[in-house]
């Protein structure tokens, strides 16, 4: 590479007369080439750890790698006649699941510049084979937009091409009645979730119910009875039920790769109007075009009120609060992953403490469930005030996993079974022994820094073929699958007798600021 | 090449080192193209979601069309592995640097060094307008003015090809 050297390679061509290449040309010329010899050879070495310390890994932790398959659908030909009973925030969700959207919600959708995802998820969503023949609501602005949506078959905008209206109904007894509805989707208040399923099931009319089962003790009872004696398949609205990393999270618990589980974590958290369940009141809205009385039900007698009425859950007279809101979906979720059954105590504390508007829920809540025959304990905490993200965490001596979208475990520096492994710094503590993230295809879940990052953010989600599902479309699919198989679905009324229970202990606490126990031998909850 | 470079004289330990600054970009570029190409899991489509400053809603949109997303994968594997290796073999070394200088141009525009921004990709802070992307892209800018590929790589058999 000397001086004089370089300067004869820049020599003109006019001056140079054509030559064959030198020794000196081809050492020159390929004297770089070793480079990439070095460059495999660190590669191989680099790869060689990874495979190896992968491969020790998958010893540890072993859990198949395959995201979880969607359940085929079973079809029989024949559409499933169904009934909607409330079409506010969540039954227009729940239609939407079911396949059908306003013509103005699909116009607005599709020009959505920020989230054109909704409109894209929501035209590539299975047809269901299902056709909504009845709907009921009793504000009248609800109810003519629950038929127009129903009658978008096409799923399409304003002025498209829609089918036949279904039967606005006037109370939902008579939809019930109606000898074309062959299952009931029901997404009324609180109050109303059980009698509405328990004449529905009297007809032999299967059910979707949102959660919570019930609003009272005696109801769920009575619901699980008639269910029960009729054989009807009911669906509670948890469609947790759905989402991969549960379903993940629960092969992690039965194989015991945390050790044993002592406390569970669980929390919610908001901090808007909306979270808090101060809806919008609607500008049509009056005693003209509401039913007041078929509103309050069994519940005790109110004068007219928009605001009682739209944000219903703000009283007790018709909701169940964050208990049945909020505390099911963790329940729930939770009850799934680990079979938790009905605790045998429940203690809860709390208040009105930052949406002083009237309610009589509190928005601050905490909840401790324990479960001695488990030897853990249920700890929900509940702000409607702050939106610090809390995990769900599940945390066992061996370990703690911590339950999102995503599934992170992370093993205990102290832990007895992973100890040799800690010291001899396969495992590390700080950082997970296994990342779960769905849509993430041939994962084996010991993914990189930059990885876990994003999956943190929410961003890798979505892509290649990771295809995004509404977790409700699925709870929906779930459901009419069971109704032509006759089979019951995941979220069946035992499941739904378990969550409604726990839920009625957590809300007696907190209502008699006591602790409320569960008397298995009489099924019953009593105070100590 | 021949003529545009007669009048660079370089010695012995110039040409050294700037041999050596080729074949370390190289390895780097070569590294992050294999890597892509052996991660089945991996897409430009986190990166371009990343993405902040000015023209974030054009990458943003991009991350938007699925068979950009593909593309652009399928450019960056093997974009980054073949300048990678032509800038170790000088192998058509100033083609590489201009494409090398291409795809490090769009990588700061999505990320630019702005003071108040902070990235997840990569997770390092904020910069304050310079970042490494542009003093890559001023390090292959000093290698495109200070050519070697004809004097230690392929490119020198190419050059006395066409210097016949």
């Amino acid at each position: 590479m000397g001086n004089d050297h370089s300067k004869q390679d820049m020599t003109t061509p006019e001056t140079n007369p054509p030559k064959k290449l030198s020794r000196r040309d081809i050492i020159k010329g390929l004297a770089t080439v070793p480079v990439l010899g070095a460059f495999a050879y660190a590669w191989a070495r680099k790869k060689k750890m990874t495979d190896n310390y992968r491969s020790r890994m998958r010893e540890i932790v072993n859990l198949t790698s395959q995201p979880v398959e969607l359940a085929p659908s079973v079809k029989d030909g024949k559409p499933i006649g169904l009934g909607l009973i409330g079409f506010g925030v969540r039954g227009k969700q729940l239609m939407r699941a079911a396949g059908f959207a306003h013509p103005t919600w699909i116009d607005i959708a599709k020009t959505d510049q920020n989230n054109t995802g909704n409109y894209d998820n929501f035209m590539e969503q299975e047809d269901l084979n299902v056709s909504v023949n009845g709907v009921c609501d009793i504000f009248t602005v609800y109810s003519k937009a629950a038929a127009e949506t129903a009658a978008n078959v096409n799923r399409e905008g304003m002025g498209g091409k829609k089918g036949k209206e279904p039967v606005q109904y006037k109370t939902y007894l008579e939809l019930l009645d109606a000898p074309d509805i062959d299952a009931v989707i029901i997404a009324t208040p609180d109050h109303w979730h059980a009698p509405m399923a328990v004449e529905a099931a009297k007809r032999g009319k299967h059910v979707y119910c949102e959660k919570p089962a019930s609003w009272s003790v005696p109801e769920l009872f009575e619901l699980v009875k008639v269910v029960k004696e009729k054989g009807i398949v009911f669906q509670l609205g948890h469609q947790g039920r759905q989402t991969e990393s549960y379903i993940k999270a629960k092969e992690v618990i039965d194989k015991d790769i945390l050790g044993k589980i002592n406390l569970i974590e669980v929390c919610t958290n908001r901090n808007d109007s909306n979270g808090a369940w101060i809806y919008p009141i609607h500008p049509l809205a009056d005693e003209t075009t509401i039913d007041w009385r078929q509103f309050i039900g069994q519940a005790p007698w109110h004068d007219f009120s928009l605001e009682r009425f739209f944000r219903w859950r703000c009283w007790w007279d018709y909701s169940t609060g964050i208990n049945g809101d909020l505390l099911t979906h963790e329940y729930d979720a939770l009850n799934q992953i680990i079979d938790l059954g009905i605790p045998s105590s429940v203690s809860a504390s709390g208040g009105i403490y930052f949406w002083k508007d009237g309610r009589t829920v509190p928005d601050v809540l905490q909840v401790v469930m324990e479960f001695p025959k488990k030897d853990m304990s249920f700890l929900y905490s509940a702000t409607l005030a702050n939106n610090r993200s809390r995990g769900k965490v599940i945390m066992g001596h061996d370990g703690n996993m911590e339950i999102s979208a995503n599934l992170t475990i992370y093993a205990d520096p102290s832990s007895t079974k992973y100890s040799k492994q800690i010291q001899e710094g396969l495992i590390d503590p700080t950082v997970p022994i296994y990342l779960y993230i769905p849509g993430r295809k041939g994962a084996d879940g010991f993914a990189t820094a930059t990885e876990q990052y994003f999956a943190s953010r929410g961003l890798m989600y979505t892509y290649r073929d990771g295809k995004r599902v509404d977790t409700t479309h699925l709870h929906i699919k779930e459901w009419l699958n069971c109704i032509r198989a006759r089979i019951q679905p995941s979220c069946d009324i035992d499941q739904a007798f378990e969550e409604g229970m726990s839920a009625h202990m957590a809300t007696q606490a907190t209502l008699e600021n006591r602790t409320a126990f569960w008397d298995e031998e009489n099924m019953e909850i009593v105070f100590g | 090449m021949g003529k545009k470079f007669i009048s660079i004289d370089y010695t012995s330990i110039q040409t050294f080192l700037l041999v050596t600054l080729r074949v370390l970009l190289g390895w780097y570029f070569l590294y992050e193209g294999i890597v892509k190409i052996t991660n089945p899991d991996w897409t430009c489509y986190p990166y371009l979601m990343d993405s902040q400053g000015p023209f974030a809603g054009l990458y943003h949109s991009m991350a938007a069309n699925t068979d950009l997303v593909f593309a652009f994968d399928f450019l960056n594997m093997w974009g980054l592995t073949f300048i990678g290796l032509g800038l170790i073999l000088g192998l058509f070394t100033q083609l590489a640097l201009v494409f090398g200088m291409l795809i490090l141009v769009l990588y700061f525009c999505s990320h630019p060094a702005l003071a108040f921004v902070s990235y997840a990709m990569p997770t390092e802070g904020s910069y304050l307008w310079v970042n490494k992307t542009l003093l890559e892209i001023f390090t292959m800018a000093v290698l495109l003015a200070f050519p070697t590929g004809h004097i230690v790589g392929i490119d020198r058999f190419l050059s006395k090809r066409t210097d016949r």
